[in-house]
């Protein structure tokens, strides 16, 4: 029974820590490093939820999660209970429970973020999740389903999922269209399994499927079939494509052999599981010192990747300081953990070869902190005359993505801005034409998991009202 | 799954299939490729459309046995499947009426010519192909070519059929001769189009050439099948993969492509020795 603690002892507590796999002993394998809390630790954790009348935490929740009552079915030890409340509106938990910020999210606007100790909401969300995944406790099915309206979505990332599965519990007919042998996006593609299993993503993609939601892969949009056919067959389209192409420094030498894209190198090890070699027949470079340019998520995803693959050394190389770093603390944390050797203030300028185009070095310059520049950050300027090389043989670029064309091409009436990006309608996501709608990266750039479920959710309303009073491309 | 409808050995390592891919077959058009995976612990191998049917909605496939994937494709039968087939991808060759155009093609790359001879063929062009083999047991495909061609010529390099020596030679021949031709495609290993372009840059023609980098995705996510094309870097499965093959920095591009021999080499040892589907046994 739901044991009542005072608000007082409640206010003593501190947070739950949550258990990880020893950093020397992770970096040779690609298991989960967190291990999630047992029901014990769940529950202490729980109670610790003052449960605000007005809950400030759900501010920071695209995926409006009621955060307060399903802690309060753990507190119960309803979690059968707790897993129903969060699947009516995040249909991703075991997802959103692992990837979001939450530092930057819910736990940001939950009143103890003041003591510095906010409820652990994405963990307690990722146990019930989990917990429900293991006592195969399954969501509701619609029962409402209205006939003859079709909606095809593109892309199968967090944005596009998001929007099926809500259309799906609405009983809209939904068909997502993947470019790729499998769905989830940068879920399956980018993200290591040791930070977000793939079976995980496997399995609430399948949960998504349940609710009738017809997953195609396979097909590249703008190659195999166009926006334009698309929107002949179905009543309304939402675009959520990505946005994946790779950006590279431009600096030379970075066509030798051993200079990947962030993605190449992500995609080779999570996607086609490299990692698994000879097993899994796709191979990937081990180098012995690995470079990754850039500081952010996906660097610190390839540096440790890198360490896992069996680099002896591997290098994070960032042209600004340790306080500009853009990755979660959580993850830069865990990379220096397990050796991750950061270089501050350091810029690429080019890429040593030998003959045979093997990687041998990388050139670089020191940088000092100027006047900050647009983005409030202090702008890096080289140290003149200060050129050293680091030895490396293998380089990560890992500098940030782009708007992939191939979808907006096929997609007349459909405009985007200067970077390729599509052009929205904040409130509703619609794009320029009408019935045709987007969200997620392709329309933000690179983001967050999260905000690409919240786009997805805020599209699926719209499409709704879009189809219920009458609209259809079709006509 | 996608159903293998035909399966023929063309000679001792090539191989041609008809793969049923409906959604393809109705917008493919010629120098476009697809990706394919035999099973989910596949790799994700490239390979150009050597035909299609748009009613049956079939993409016929043609390869070359050099390494672990392209073996285990060859050891699929009639009625199997494949896990992924996606496409079409790349640029459509330009098809316009050019005059006299030549179709240089040498090993797969004769497949790959195929669909591109037939359609500037179709455009009106005068169509001369040229097609290469060691030997003649080599050779494949002749009847096809002959078919879409104004004119055939055959080389081997030991003489045992048709003219005796290599394309490059007959090449620099008709160039010579006709200084009407504008356009000349040369499909086949690196390192004969390298060569084919070094014979046709003394001549005002222009050279394309159709570029097999090592892949991923096939659709410009990962950036593996980059390759400098006038000192820029350009993606070949979204940019081409057909290229002005004077631009093409050959040295780094064909130093790409044996990134992976090593864990390649291991791979197809490790095949080997599992499955005992050495190649000598798989001829039946
Ligand atoms: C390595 C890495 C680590 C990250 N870590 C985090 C993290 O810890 N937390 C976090 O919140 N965010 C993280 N992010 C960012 C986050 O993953 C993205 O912001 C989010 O996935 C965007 O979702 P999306 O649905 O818009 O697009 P995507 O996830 O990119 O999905 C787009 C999908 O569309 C498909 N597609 C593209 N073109 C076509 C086409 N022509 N036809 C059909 N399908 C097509 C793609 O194959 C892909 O499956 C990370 C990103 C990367 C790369
Ligand atoms: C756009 C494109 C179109 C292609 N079309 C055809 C085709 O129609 N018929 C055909 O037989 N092949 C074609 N290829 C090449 C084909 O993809 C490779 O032969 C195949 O990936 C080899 O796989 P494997 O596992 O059997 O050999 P691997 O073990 O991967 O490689 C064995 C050897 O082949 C070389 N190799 C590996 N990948 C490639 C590659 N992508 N291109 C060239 N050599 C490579 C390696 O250097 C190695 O020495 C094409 C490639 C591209 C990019
Ligand atoms: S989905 Fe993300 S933001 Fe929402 S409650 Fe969960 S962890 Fe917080
Ligand atoms: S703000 Fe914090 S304490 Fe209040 S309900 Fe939300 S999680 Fe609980
Ligand atoms: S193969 Fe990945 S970008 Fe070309």
């Amino acid at each position: 029974m739901a044991e009542m603690i005072p608000t007082k002892e409640r206010m003593k507590r501190e947070q739950v820590a949550m258990p990880e796999q020893e950093a020397q002993e992770r970096i040779h394998n690609f298991q989960e490093v967190p291990l999630g809390y047992s029901s014990e630790q769940a529950i202490y954790e729980a109670q610790r939820c003052l449960q605000c009348k007005n809950p400030s935490c759900m501010k920071g929740c695209p995926a409006e999660i009621n955060i307060p009552r399903f802690i309060q079915k753990i507190v119960e030890e309803d979690f059968q209970g707790a897993y129903l409340e969060i699947l009516k509106t995040d249909n991703l938990p075991a997802i959103t429970g692992r990837v979001c910020p939450q530092e930057e999210q819910c736990q940001k606007y939950c009143v103890l973020e003041k003591k510095k100790k906010p409820i652990a909401i994405g963990r307690l969300e990722r146990f019930v999740a989990d917990w429900a995944r293991k006592n195969k406790v399954h969501g509701k099915l619609s029962t409402n389903i209205i006939k003859g309206k079709k909606v095809a979505i593109v892309g199968s990332g967090p944005a596009g999922l998001t929007c099926a599965a809500d259309l799906a519990k609405l009983g809209y007919q939904v068909t997502i269209f993947e470019a790729l042998h499998k769905p989830g996006g940068v879920l399956v593609y980018g993200i290591p399994e040791f930070r977000l299993p793939k079976s995980i993503v496997e399995y609430e993609v399948k949960e998504i499927e349940n609710l009738g939601v017809k997953v195609v892969t396979d097909i590249v949009v703008g190659a195999a079939i166009s926006v334009e056919e698309l929107a002949q067959e179905y009543d309304a389209i939402f675009l959520a494509n990505g946005a994946g192409a790779p950006r590279f420094m431009n600096i030379p030498g970075e066509n030798l052999n051993d200079v990947y894209s962030a993605n190449e190198f992500l995609t080779r090890s999570n996607l086609m599981k490299a990692y698994a070699f000879p097993e899994y027949d796709t191979p990937i470079k081990i180098g012995k010192k690995a470079a990754t340019i850039g500081a952010g998520n996906v660097a610190m995803d390839s540096a440790r990747t890198a360490l896992r693959l069996g680099a002896e050394k591997s290098y994070i190389i960032y042209r600004r300081s340790r306080k500009e770093v853009p990755a979660r603390a959580e993850e830069v944390h865990h990379a220096e953990e397990e050796g991750v050797i950061f270089k501050f203030l350091t810029l690429p300028i080019k890429v040593l070869g030998d003959e045979k185009g093997n990687v041998i070095g990388m050139e670089c310059l020191k940088m000092e902190l100027g006047e900050p520049d647009e983005s409030g950050r202090r702008r890096p300027i080289p140290v003149p005359d200060s050129n050293f090389v680091i030895e490396v043989d293998m380089v990560i670029d890992a500098i940030g993505t782009s708007a992939n064309p191939i979808v907006a091409r096929s997609a007349p009436g459909v405009e985007n801005n200067q970077w390729g990006y599509f052009i929205i309608n904040e409130e509703t996501k619609e794009t320029t034409r009408a019935g045709i709608f987007a969200g997620g990266d392709i329309v933000r750039g690179s983001a967050t998991v999260i905000s690409a479920v919240g786009d997805g959710k805020r599209a699926a309303r719209s499409i709704a009202k879009f189809l219920s009073s009458g609209g259809s491309l079709k006509n | 799954m996608y159903q293998i409808i035909q399966k023929e050995r063309l000679n001792e390592q090539i191989y041609s299939m008809w793969i049923e891919a409906p959604q393809i077959a109705s917008v493919v058009q010629p120098g476009q490729f697809i990706i394919l995976m035999i099973k989910e612990k596949g790799e994700r191998i490239p390979l150009t459309v050597a035909d299609f049917n748009r009613k049956e909605g079939l993409i016929r496939i043609v390869f070359q046995v050099v390494g672990k994937t392209s073996e285990e494709l060859s050891t699929l039968s009639e009625g199997d499947g494949l896990y992924s087939f996606i496409g079409p991808l790349g640029k459509k060759t330009e098809i316009k009426n050019y005059g006299t155009v030549i179709n240089v093609g040498g090993g797969t790359g004769i497949a790959c010519i195929h669909p591109i001879a037939r359609a500037l063929k179709e455009a009106g062009n005068q169509v001369i192909s040229i097609i290469g083999a060691r030997n003649k047991d080599l050779l494949i495909m002749e009847e096809e070519l002959k078919k879409v061609s104004s004119k055939l010529i055959i080389t081997t390099d030991d003489g045992s059929y048709g003219q005796k020596g290599f394309v490059t030679q007959v090449l620099k021949r008709l160039l010579e001769e006709d200084n009407s031709i504008k356009k000349v495609w040369a499909i086949g290993p690196a390192i004969m189009m390298k060569v084919t372009c070094e014979t046709t840059r003394p001549f005002p023609v222009e050279t394309i050439v159709s570029l097999n980098s090592i892949m991923v995705d096939g659709t410009g996510m990962c950036g593996s099948c980059r390759v400098t094309i006038g000192g820029e870097s350009k993606f070949v499965c979204t940019d081409g993969p057909e290229f002005d093959g004077q631009l093409v920095d050959w040295e780094e591009f064909m130093n790409r492509l044996i990134r992976y021999q090593e864990a390649e080499k291991k791979s197809w040892a490790i095949y080997h020795k599992e499955s005992h589907h050495c190649h000598c046994e798989g001829r039946k």
